[in-house]
């Protein structure tokens, strides 16, 4: 188990070294920032003295090593927007991230696994129908439209709660619900196709003929089994969270992590861009190899393989 | 081909998606010819005209209203669905014949190849895939032929990953192992006992991810990196209409509707195709 645990970390490591040199390659083709920071018609001197003073003169293999060598010790450079480390004004913004994409995947990992499992055990009854036209649905919306189809509702139509922004509960409302929304009904629909899939296998069989409970052949030979897929997809999901926060937090002003790449990207601003990314991969890193232990625990096969 | 319509017209829901599938894709193709007002003719004396039904058929008639530009909703909606379909179906087949291939290579020979593969794999699902849309289509400049190229490159993974995995199961299963001892090639193994075999998964995934990339390629547009205007794209004009959410509520409700039963209808069809091609689930209704 150790050493199972070893090379996993070992594959996260090697992981996040992909990312960040994806990142820093493509953020390079990105543009010259310094067409930004300048007024227009600025001296070529004037152009040249700051492409120098950010670096930006090098050859790209020497800004490449420099690069990965600070990235290590954390250092991802100063902001051209912000004047200041470009890590802080991203690390900033990760509560606000993890707090939004956390809470739906709580409430969308528990009201899927409701919602799923009754779905699976309830064959052919109204219960299924309405879960499963809920999670068709669900799966069929785009989170931004549904997100703006709330604040529709709820903020111009009613006023009852705010149109985007943080500070309270109240505005972690919508986003909230338009992100669980969507989490509910992948987990729904996969568990209950899953259990479906194990309900079939002769040692469930085995297992009602010897005369079991059918609670504890529900959770010790069906549900047990049944979640392998379902734990692979929330890690999935929490990658899915983590980029569409981008999205997300565009529609409700949100101030996150997705945001403020965002806005990165459209002022070119590379030392933001690379630490957004680098600190959203390193956290679905974490997760995913989280994801993978469990799933060890859960599936003994692997393990000894 | 008989026995497979004859199932599909008894299949309700199968057949709703099928049907509903087949409007869009109709709609799309004759967009041209529909009788349409142009999807790009802006018209200021008509701007956020609400929608109306009277008079449905009458020349100045917007049933889905006008934008902020005056332009008539459905005419963009009908032209936005050419966008859209033809963009995401081209990625899911690209993405889908790499990664099925990937994945069954990868699983079958296992050792250094298979490492290597799913190492790739490791390092891009370490990037959430909207991140890496955003980042290449940025890179790359927004253009039809990119945004193709980045949606297949979120999506053959998809395919390799979970191919892989059941390959990895399949090949210690009875009937392979019986093919092998009985002297079956490689090839044929791969071709007859496992290819057969990972379709069902490819072809659930491949809905989904049609699904999912339709969604992608419209939150792409919507954050502006999308098909550029003048053309219609869908996740554009929601995002456009956003500012006049409080005045003029089609403008950000109609396009949404028309992702919303996009994705709706193919995966109807893709669930109702599992259910038909996997007789053993078949079975049990």
């Amino acid at each position: 188990m150790t050493r199972h645990l070893l090379i996993k970390i070992g594959e996260a490591l090697l992981a996040l070294w992909g990312v960040v040199t994806i990142v820093f390659f493509v953020s390079r083709v990105l543009g010259d920032p310094t067409v930004l920071l300048l007024p227009l018609g600025a001296e070529q001197a004037q152009i040249d003295a700051l492409r120098s003073s950010l670096g930006l003169d090098r050859p790209l293999a020497e800004q490449y090593v420099v690069s990965l060598l600070s990235m290590l010790r954390g250092d991802f450079g100063i902001s051209f927007q912000h004047m200041r480390p470009a890590m802080d004004v991203v690390l900033e913004r990760m509560p606000a991230t993890m707090l939004l994409a956390g809470t739906a995947l709580l409430f969308g990992t528990l009201f899927g696994a409701v919602a799923g499992s009754i779905a699976a055990l309830k064959r052919g009854t109204a219960s299924e129908m309405i879960v499963m036209i809920g999670a068709l649905l669900g799966q069929a919306t785009p989170v931004f439209w549904l997100g703006i189809m709330l604040i529709l509702l709820f903020s111009v139509e009613l006023g009852w709660l705010p149109t985007g922004g943080s500070g309270s509960i109240a505005h972690l409302v919508l986003p909230g619900i338009t992100l669980a929304f969507f989490v509910t009904a992948s987990i729904a629909r996969l568990l209950r196709s899953s259990l479906l899939e194990v309900m079939r296998e002769d040692y469930v069989r085995t297992a009602r003929s010897k005369g079991l409970m059918p609670r504890t052949v529900f959770l010790w030979h069906i549900a047990r089994n049944a979640l392998i897929p379902v734990v692979t997809m929330i890690g999935i999901i929490a990658g899915e969270l983590l980029g569409g926060s981008v999205v997300i937090e565009t529609v409700f002003a949100w101030p996150g992590v997705g945001r403020i790449i965002m806005q990165a990207i459209q002022a070119q601003d590379f030392p933001v861009i690379q630490a957004g990314v680098a600190l959203v991969a390193t956290i679905f890193i974490i997760i995913n190899l989280l994801v993978d232990l469990l799933y060890s625990l859960l599936d003994p096969r692997i393990r000894r393989k | 081909m008989k026995s497979f319509f004859h199932a599909l017209l008894k299949s309700r829901a199968g057949l709703l998606g099928f049907i509903l599938l087949l409007i869009f894709v109709i709609a799309a193709i004759a967009a041209p010819w529909l009788g349409l007002p142009s999807p790009t003719r802006s018209n200021i004396l008509a701007r956020m005209t609400p929608p109306t039904w009277t008079g449905l058929f009458s020349p100045g008639a917007h049933p889905l209203g006008t934008d902020e530009l005056g332009r008539d909703m459905l005419s963009r909606i009908v032209h936005g669905s050419r966008v859209t379909l033809t963009i995401a179906s081209t990625a899911v087949v690209l993405g889908g014949v790499v990664g099925v291939l990937l994945g069954i290579i990868a699983g079958y020979y296992r050792g250094i190849l298979d490492r290597i593969l799913m190492r790739i794999v490791d390092i891009q699902l370490a990037l959430p895939l909207m991140l890496l849309a955003l980042l290449v289509v940025a890179a790359l400049g927004p253009s039809t032929q990119n945004l193709i190229i980045v949606l297949a490159l979120t999506s053959w993974l998809r395919y390799a990953r979970v191919i892989r995995g059941q390959v990895l199961a399949l090949r210690e299963r009875e009937f392979v192992l019986s093919a092998h001892a009985i002297g079956a090639g490689t090839w044929r193994i791969i071709l007859r006992h496992l290819l057969p075999n990972v379709l069902t998964p490819a072809l659930v995934i491949g809905t989904l991810e049609l699904a999912r990339i339709i969604i992608m390629d419209a939150a792409l547009s919507f954050l502006g990196l999308g098909v550029q205007p003048p053309n219609p794209s869908w996740g554009r004009m929601l995002s456009d209409g956003r500012v006049y959410i409080s005045t003029a509520w089609w403008i950000v409700t109609f396009p949404g509707l028309a992702i919303l039963l996009t994705v709706l209808s193919v995966n109807l069809l893709g669930d109702w195709l599992r259910d038909y091609f996997d007789p053993k689930l078949r079975t049990l209704r």
